[in-house]
């Protein structure tokens, strides 16, 4: 493979924010075929943040879960710019029992700045929203495989992210809090948030090197909104090998490793 | 002995007469009414003029809660390293420690409960606002693995800023942790209790606070997942005094009970007995 040059976090942050940047909406023709959108959470609503449904890779239905950004101003305006409110979550649960029950493998796609902050938010429990997110896919019996496609944001990010292996998109990030949230609390000025960038530790590499990630997959030079049908290609065949890797493996085998992936992050000394 | 005298014993073994600290009075931040130190200390924490169940150290959570004497506590050193290597976040955590008495934002251990066997877990939002890091986590998940283990039921105090920002991607990764911890204690057939404090937000909520099988809530105290500024920065509106507090959560479903402080010991030992009879495990 052609000698990379490695991109600043920073820079990447300027190329997922590329207004031309493929969504998953991109991304599902060329992933995927038969695909049926599937609406609803049965409780309050349907969050167009998610999208879910059901459809084949490479012959194998699987189950859909995504985080679903604008490619215009109207579109943003539809999906509230990525930002999944509590019906949102809980659709996406609903879809991830369903796959459990027919024994359908479930692929979740993370691109989102956070979960929704705002009233209706609250009251509907968007903190036990995503808590119980934790919760089921921890438990889920059946694979889980999670790609982060663009922006991976705190909670709302993670809510798709308990899962059997994790990739992202070579210049995606993953963070705690927006690295201009980041900055506001830690420094009281937003306007640092290049320096935030540099140390919180967001991208691809940082990702495998601190356990939360499995695998990167290469986006053409410049960014996926170059070439989206060569990430599109990347994507498949990363979610075909996983996919096929993790069919082998007895449930109860999926379902120890999945914890324990999550149990030995952390640093402290005793 | 009544409850008033049990109060009256727990709180004199906080402080004896000749050893009254010089306390500033306490400004109650609901209704702005101010209560001496000493009265507030005698009142539980809570203030008498409105009712709001204030902050206390974990240390004073334990004391008020266990049965004399029955605490052992767990990891205690544990303390944390520097994950992303966050500038100067080595000798922040050393000052905490230091001015806190703490080694981290929290204290967990068994006891018994009005003669109740029990783990427990009390944060303190005096040790950086009780954000959940890697010890946090770490002691949370332990706590749920030794309960599991010995077939106790789990009784949490939450309190937290949400999640520490010093320690980036390691400290979001603990809310999967614990809610993993917690979801097969579950499965175990174990009893959760959690007790919501105030503050009760982000990372923390949006994790193993909100997955009790029973979530019981102080009065008045806030409970949320976004920060109320945020919001308010959102929606370009100022938000009603009650959003975010656990009276507003128990009308939108999400707490089981709002329970005093005084009442709490007695509240979470029935809760417990109710769920041994039969012992069917
Ligand atoms: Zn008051």
């Amino acid at each position: 493979m052609d000698e990379k040059t490695i991109i600043a976090p920073y820079d990447r942050l300027k190329i997922i924010r590329n207004k031309d940047r493929p969504t998953i909406r991109d991304y599902l023709p060329l992933i995927f075929t038969d695909f049926y959108e599937l609406h609803g959470d049965r409780f309050h609503g349907d969050d167009k943040a998610i999208l879910g449904g059901i459809g084949r890779l490479e012959g194998i239905p699987v189950t859909i879960i995504a985080e679903v950004k604008g490619r215009d101003v109207y579109e943003n305006k539809e999906v509230n710019f990525a930002m999944p409110h509590p019906e949102g979550y809980r659709k996406a649960l609903r879809l991830a029992h369903q796959a459990e029950k027919f024994h359908r493998p479930v692929i979740c796609f993370i691109d989102t700045p956070g979960a929704y902050c705002g009233v209706g938010a609250e009251k509907r429990g968007q903190g036990e929203a995503i808590a119980r997110s934790l919760y089921e896919f921890m438990t889920l019996r059946t694979p889980v495989i999670s790609v982060v496609l663009g922006e991976g944001g705190s909670g709302g990010a993670l809510a798709l992210g308990v899962c059997d292996e994790l990739a992202m998109l070579e210049n995606a990030v993953y963070s705690v809090i927006s690295p201009r949230g980041f900055a506001s609390i830690l420094w009281k000025d937003a306007n640092r948030e290049e320096e935030a960038c540099n140390i919180m530790k967001i991208t691809a590499e940082d990702a495998v090197s601190l356990g939360v990630a499995e695998q990167i997959i290469p986006e053409p030079e410049g960014g996926a909104h170059n070439d989206p049908e060569t990430t599109a290609e990347n994507i498949s065949e990363f979610l075909s090998k996983s996919l096929k890797d993790k069919m082998t493996k007895s449930i109860d085998e999926l379902l120890k490793s999945r914890y324990n992936k999550f149990r030995k992050i952390g640093e402290f000394s005793e | 002995m009544t409850m008033e005298e049990w109060f009256k014993q727990v709180t004199k073994r906080f402080y004896t007469d000749d050893d009254q600290p010089k306390e500033p009075d306490f400004k109650c931040p609901r209704c702005g009414e101010t209560t001496p130190a000493k009265e507030l200390r005698e009142g539980l924490w809570v203030c008498s003029h409105c009712g709001y169940h204030s902050r206390m150290t974990a240390r004073d959570r334990i004391e008020l809660t266990c049965d004399h004497d029955s605490f052992t506590e767990h990891d205690a050193g544990m303390s944390t390293l520097n994950p992303i290597d966050f500038p100067d976040y080595e000798d922040k955590i050393k000052d905490l420690q230091e001015k806190t008495g703490l080694t981290e934002a929290v204290i967990t251990g068994e006891c018994t409960i009005h003669g109740e066997k029990c783990v427990i877990g009390v944060m303190d939002s005096h040790f950086m606002m009780a954000s959940m890091g890697s010890v946090v986590g770490e002691k949370i998940t332990r706590a749920f693995e030794f309960a599991e283990e010995n077939k106790l039921p789990i009784v949490l105090f939450t309190a937290s800023g949400g999640a520490r920002m010093q320690e980036g991607l390691v400290s979001l990764m603990q809310m999967a942790k614990t809610s993993g911890a917690a979801a097969r204690f579950s499965q175990s057939g174990g009893l959760y209790i959690t007790v919501l404090t105030d503050p009760t937000t982000g990372g923390v909520t949006a994790s193993f606070a909100s997955l009790g099988d029973i979530i019981i809530a102080e009065p008045k105290v806030l409970v949320g997942f976004a920060g109320r500024r945020v919001i308010e920065g959102t929606i370009k509106q100022r938000l009603p005094e009650d959003f975010q507090s656990a009276e507003f959560l128990l009308e939108n479903g999400f707490v089981d009970m709002i329970v005093e402080r005084k009442n709490m010991r007695r509240t979470i030992a029935h809760l417990i007995r109710l769920h041994r009879s039969g012992e069917v495990r």
